[in-house]
């Protein structure tokens, strides 16, 4: 496998505090990246900082040899999706608003491929009963696919995901980290999402990266995820067992000291 | 890299050439109504000789008169003010991602309204006449309209200038333009207590927004204004689908959305501050005119900006011309009469729910 992203020395700062310093870390094409961390420590400051709807002080994003942050912001969106932890809604069906995301590449209006391009999303991903479905009346999973659909109708290299589970049932969870893992395999891209669940994560993540003081604590494959470095990003101690083939990340005692 | 099994899918072409013919219909009433407009009145003019007439065939140099004269720049008022009204509105509302945003909303009316006091009050712009037809005469019109229009792009500025201080949110805007309304509202009563009965009537007066105030001087200049803010909203469409997603969505797709919202607010209050400074207060138009449509054709920019456009002048002509007959011999100002028909037609449209 080949680096196709790396980050180098990001440093965010704001209102004159340091909130991310000396980021750095580089991920390959294909992977899943989870980024793990607790509340407030800069995980989707991090994730925004890469394509740069945050202005890191310093540092480099670097996509196949090319600066992110010296692009243009419509040269970057041709490069990277981004899904938001929230998505608005409005009287729009779904397929209007997944074919928003060839907003960076449209000039006066929509071409077939455009079309055709959103069509083949919604067969991939397994929607076309929904294409005209109005967005205001789905329900959060159908929303999130939508939102994925959008990011990805970019075609981008690499797909940024703001805690793309946090407001799902267990089956949707695991369909959409299903769906992300999948098409992140398909075109050889890179997804990086920022996670709460541990578990999740070390189900459908192929590379970590744990944030500490604004810093990577530790970051690689899933033989860095033990109950030491656990406790000492989140300040819990835990234990790992297998169920079924599977790790699993359980709190130690049930007061959390 | 995903095209490979995509083909143009019929349903949705179908389903966006159904929107289109909205507004084509929609189109299509405008040009009836403004037959309409101009055939009735005091002196009634059958539709086909309006037709003829226009068309430098007229058979009645006395019809000629009425139409070239007063019934049609005061017909294509209506048409050009709605239409900028409407697509202030639209604009707004997405820009400032608020649904009650309009041309209002920011305060750029009562700044109008304070300008005109200032220029009737203070610099002696206006006086009463009592005459059936024309009630109350401003003497200097174009004193008045600059001082209004002054203070439109005054109002204006101090909003761009806080939200752009601000970072450009959307409730910043909103909350700046509340304080200059009630401040400016202030300001035109403290001048009206100070005023004489015609002073007070001619301010009173110059508030009732009023398309006969349109004369062919002024109308070419508030055309050219809306159709290229009407033309600026449409290249913007996409971007302000993707601010509807919600900005950080239009972010990831490349959109500065502050630099967005502050160009756009600034063009959206240059065409009301214009509308406002040449015809006076007409208010609902910006505001329902969207909603109208959103009902329609939904939320997508690239059908609603076009639909608000057409439905501004539908809205206005037909006020207008109901203005004009409702109480003959008497003419309404239209703005009596859009919050009339504005009002019941939005909470008709509320209940009604969307069309599918």
């Amino acid at each position: 496998m080949t680096t196709m992203l790396s980050v180098n020395e990001l440093k965010f700062m704001y209102r004159n505090k340091d909130v991310l310093r000396e980021i750095g870390f580089s991920i390959e094409q294909g992977t899943v990246v989870a980024v793990l961390g607790p509340n407030g420590v800069g995980k989707t400051t991090l994730l925004k900082c890469l394509n740069r709807i945050l202005k890191p002080r310093k540092g480099s994003v670097l996509l196949d040899e090319e600066n992110l942050l010296e692009l243009g912001t419509m040269d970057i969106a041709r490069r990277v999706g981004y899904v938001p932890q929230r998505v608005e809604t409005g009287r729009l069906t779904a397929f209007d608003a997944v074919l928003l995301g060839r907003r960076p590449h449209i000039g006066w209006d929509v071409t077939s491929r455009d079309l055709a391009i959103v069509d083949a999303i919604f067969t991939k991903l397994g929607m076309e009963p929904l294409r005209l479905s109005y967005i205001d009346e789905m329900s959060g999973g159908e929303l999130q696919k939508v939102a994925i659909a959008r990011a990805l109708v970019q075609e981008p290299k690499v797909l940024l995901l703001d805690e793309p589970t946090s407001n799902l049932d267990l089956k949707n969870q695991v369909e959409i980290l299903n769906t992300i893992r999948e098409i992140v395999r398909d075109h050889n891209i890179a997804a990086i999402m920022t996670m709460h669940d541990l578990n999740q994560a070390l189900r459908f993540a192929d590379r970590f990266i744990f944030i500490k003081d604004g810093t990577v604590h530790i970051h690689g494959a899933c033989d860095i995820v033990t109950p030491p470095v656990i406790e000492e990003v989140y300040g819990l101690p835990v234990m790992i067992g297998e169920l079924g083939g599977v790790r699993c990340v359980v709190p130690a005692s049930c007061n959390g000291t | 890299m995903h095209t490979e099994h995509g083909t143009v899918p019929a349903d949705y072409l179908e389903y966006t050439r159904r929107k289109g013919l909205w507004i084509a219909g929609a189109l299509f009433l405008v040009v009836l109504l403004f037959i309409l407009a101009i055939s009735v009145g005091a002196v009634s003019i059958p539709p086909a000789d309006v037709v003829q007439t226009l068309f430098g065939a007229g058979t009645s140099a006395k019809w000629d008169r009425i139409i070239w004269n007063i019934r049609l720049p005061q017909a294509l008022a209506a048409i050009v003010a709605g239409t900028g009204l409407a697509v202030a509105g639209v604009a707004m509302q997405s820009i400032l991602r608020n649904p009650l945003a309009s041309p209002y909303t920011l305060g750029i009316s009562s700044a109008g309204a304070f300008g005109a006091a200032v220029s009737i009050i203070v610099l002696g712009a206006g006086k009463i006449q009592s005459t059936m037809a024309n009630p109350v005469t401003i003497t200097n019109p174009y004193l008045t309209t600059i001082i209004a229009f002054f203070f439109c792009m005054l109002a204006t500025a101090v909003i761009l200038l806080i939200s752009h201080l601000r970072g450009a949110s959307p409730e910043v805007m909103i909350l700046t333009g509340v304080a200059l309304s009630a401040l400016f509202s202030a300001g035109v009563m403290f001048l009206q207590y100070f005023s004489s009965d015609t002073q007070l009537a001619a301010v009173v007066f110059w508030t009732f927004g009023d398309v006969g105030r349109s004369t062919w001087e002024t109308l070419p200049f508030m055309a050219v204004v809306v159709a290229g803010a009407t033309l600026y909203f449409l290249l913007n469409r996409w971007n302000y689908n993707a601010i509807d997603a919600g900005d950080e969505t239009a972010q990831g797709l490349g959109v500065s959305v502050a630099r967005v919202r502050l160009a756009g607010m600034t063009v959206a209050a240059l065409v009301s501050a214009v509308i406002v400074a040449l015809l006076g207060v007409i208010g609902f138009v910006g505001l329902v005119c969207p909603h109208m449509m959103r009902r329609i054709v939904g939320d997508d920019q690239r059908y609603l900006i076009p639909g608000t456009a057409v439905a501004g002048a539908v809205l206005l002509l037909a006020s207008d011309t109901v203005a004009r007959v409702i109480v003959a011999p008497y003419i309404l100002p239209v703005a009596v009469l859009t919050a009339f028909m504005g009002a019941p037609v939005f909470i008709y449209l509320l209940f009604r729910g969307y069309k599918r």
